[in-house]
């Protein structure tokens, strides 16, 4: 990326309606193939944004990329003001440090479809990793914190078992308190459902509403349960082929949509369920 | 004579020298930890500089013999005014050669945590240092123990070499006393029976217990 | 490098080109023996007898456990105790024969048990024999996964030869040491052994590397 193109991007974003995740001319390229094309997303503080669409549509790239685990080739993020993948130096921005990125990433936490807990470490120990080796608090704050978050996912009890007696659904809660055990203003859902077993989906689900309900984070949350986007979205991306092909309300999207690709990706999901 | 009146008379020396053999491996084998330890992280390390030492490293020990080593640092090294004491120089050239494999060990078993590891621990905003120490390499030991026990084994036959720069290890012992007795089948073949014993109920007992040991503490019961 | 005299290098290099001729050809005798002994080690396993399958198990254990340096001087020097003289050569392409053999034995027996079982299966239900089942169907099969051990080894046994000088076969070690003791010059010989060995084993490893995929691709295995 030309310095030239990076001239267009403000240095950071300010005002009362200034958007918690900004996504501005995102490019990301594998070679040849454009998995995201220009992208432009913006999330406000507080959102629930799903995104949806076909697999290879790019949409665990967004959050992939949110959470510095790709690069980008060309466009800028911001996460609560301040640029993501770049930082200003003078009067313009350059790529971004490591010591930026690791300033900016303790704003984002996420949750991985295969749950990636710590085999090495019991519930509580997963939980308690972050806070005391990153935040450098103390065993017994982190330990506090962990088990407050591990009592409000319904983990309270199994706090001491290690990751491989515990069921997938019990995982990927563990892995929630944990991520949120960090303080994240963003947190990220990639497909935390799909590597469930359909009768423990429920009880992750169930943490993920009342996450949404009862406190003001924002989240980015990709999925392949309509019913489930529909309930607790405040807005729907339908991504197609490295774009956003439609966004709205779940009302809007799901019950009226306008473009044809929707329409035909929304009645295949459908007949498949 | 029989067995046991050689036993009587020579019992003594090969039991000198199997102590020395077991001195030689336990040193030897903290050597070649460290080193593939270190060897294996720099293999993987982003700058190209660091890696290049290692890969030279490795490829220079590995595409040589053991022997064609310890003869090089005991009778080369001391004209670049490097002199080591011929113990020392065998337990150095055994180390830094299964140090070597080791090396790749390593490397490997890092490579094959799983790459959600990685992605987690860089999701919970851990320093390089932290996700290597605290995530990463407790899991890639697990992976990594039962090929170290082979490795042991390795070690373990590679210190009779040193007896060839006359440190009184085991072999030593033995070629000494089939020099003065050529009681050739008892000197050898009792060696031999203590180093399939060392092999096989000291060290593989020790690393199948230190491979349970590690997975009970790792939680993978 | 200090006191490197180019000189004397030049002097010593045939000799020494001449034992690696020696060191290559104690390699290649040695790997031969052990590739065929270590097949019938493996088979030797396979077979119905409780006793055998021991018997070979525990013999293969103990020759992978113990030092080969150890067991070429047993070789070497147990013959004469009971009458039978064997040259260093014989003893030498015995020991390190045998020795490989138990390694490849191992390598042979995760080929073979990596051939899924249903291969069995279908071999008997078409009515093939032993032979047949084992050359046709399952010998195919488990040469490509056993062609990385096969290929360590044959640069492993090279490594190894330095060893045989011990008993006093004229390889590359026993030359460049005797050099050393002629001229009590050590840094050119042994600095000379270590760059020939690089030479021939890095080479070697990557060629079996390459040989390995052709193979996969020319079976349709990858």
């Amino acid at each position: 990326m030309t310095n030239e193109s990076l001239s267009d991007f403000p240095l950071a974003l300010e005002g009362d309606n200034m958007p918690m995740v900004s996504f501005r001319k995102v490019t990301k390229r594998y070679g040849d193939l454009v998995v995201l094309d220009s992208l432009d997303l913006d999330v406000a503080e507080g959102e629930m944004v799903t995104i949806i669409g076909p697999s290879g549509s790019g949409k665990t790239t967004v959050l992939r990329m949110l959470m510095t685990l790709e690069t980008i080739n060309d466009g800028v993020i911001y996460v609560d003001g301040k640029p993501l993948t770049h930082m200003p130096q003078g009067d313009r921005l350059v790529p971004a440090s490591n010591r930026h990125l690791r300033q900016m990433r303790s704003n984002i936490g996420m949750c991985f479809q295969h749950f990636n807990l710590f085999p090495h470490m019991t519930a509580l120990e997963n939980c308690m990793e972050g806070p005391v080796h990153v935040l450098g608090l103390s065993k017994k704050e982190a330990r506090e914190r962990s088990e407050e978050l591990l009592e409000m996912v319904g983990m309270a009890d199994k706090r001491n078992q290690h990751p491989s007696r515990l069921s997938g659904g019990q995982q990927q809660r563990v892995a929630i308190a944990r991520a949120l055990a960090m303080r994240p203003k963003v947190m990220l859902f990639d497909e935390v459902t799909s590597a469930l077993d359909p009768e423990v989906i429920g009880e992750v689900t169930n943490v993920i509403r009342r996450l949404v309900t009862e406190h003001n984070l924002t989240m980015l949350m990709v999925t392949h349960q309509m019913g489930f986007a529909k309930d607790i979205s405040d807005r729907v991306c339908f991504f197609y082929g490295g774009r956003i092909e439609e966004q709205g309300t779940p009302d809007e999207l799901f019950g009226n949509p306008q473009k044809e690709r929707t329409q035909q990706f929304l009645s295949a999901v459908k007949e498949a369920t | 004579m029989s067995y046991f009146e050689f036993l009587s008379q020579y019992g003594d020396r090969l039991a000198s020298g199997t102590l020395i053999t077991m001195l030689l491996t336990v040193l030897s084998a903290l050597l070649a930890i460290a080193i593939a330890l270190a060897m294996g992280l720099m293999r993987l390390a982003p700058n190209a500089l660091i890696r290049g030492i290692a890969t030279v490293y490795i490829e220079i020990f590995r595409g040589t013999s053991l022997l064609v080593q310890l003869y090089w640092i005991f009778f080369v090294l001391p004209l670049f005014g490097i002199t080591l004491e011929k113990f020392t120089a065998g337990f150095v050239a055994v180390g830094m050669n299964l140090g070597a494999y080791g090396a790749e060990l390593v490397r490997g078993a890092i490579l094959s945590v799983p790459r959600g590891q990685w992605e987690a621990a860089l999701a919970l905003n851990m320093s390089p240092a932290k996700r290597m120490l605290r995530v990463i390499l407790p899991q890639a030991l697990l992976i990594m123990l039962p090929p170290w026990g082979n490795l042991m084994i390795e070690l373990l036959k590679g210190t009779a070499l040193v007896a060839l720069i006359a440190v009184a290890d085991l072999m030593f012992q033995a070629k000494q006393i089939n020099g003065s007795t050529f009681l050739s089948a008892q000197t050898f073949g009792t060696a031999l029976i203590v180093y399939y014993i060392l092999a096989r109920f000291m060290i593989t007992p020790f690393m199948r217990w230190l491979e349970r040991f590690m997975t009970r503490k790792l939680g993978r019961a | 490098m200090f006191d490197w005299r180019w000189d004397f290098t030049w002097e010593i290099l045939p000799r020494l080109v001449a034992a690696t001729g020696n060191t290559l050809m104690a390699a290649g005798f040695g790997y031969a023996l052990a590739v065929v002994l270590g097949l019938v080690f493996a088979l030797a396993q396979r077979t119905p007898y409780r006793a055998l399958t021991l018997a070979v198990r525990e013999t293969v254990e103990f020759i992978r456990s113990t030092p080969l340096v150890l067991q070429i001087f047993f070789v070497f020097y147990v013959g004469p105790q009971f009458g039978l003289r064997l040259s260093p050569w014989t003893a030498g392409m015995i020991a390190i024969g045998l020795h490989y053999a138990s390694y490849l034995s191992e390598v042979y027996r995760g080929g073979l048990e990596s051939v899924p079982k249903g291969q069995w299966e279908a071999a008997t239900s078409l009515n093939l024999s032993t032979a047949r089942t084992y050359f046709r169907v399952i010998i195919p099969q488990a040469l490509p996964p056993s062609l990385a051990g096969m290929g360590n080894y044959l640069v492993g046994i090279f490594k190894d030869t330095p060893m045989l000088s011990v008993i006093g076969v004229a390889e590359l070690m026993h030359t460049a040491t005797a050099i050393g003791s002629e001229t009590y010059r050590y840094l050119e010989p042994y600095t000379l052994v270590g760059i020939i060995f690089l030479a021939i084993s890095l080479p070697t490893a990557a060629g079996i590397r390459i040989f390995e995929a052709w193979v996969r691709r020319k079976l349709g295995m990858s």
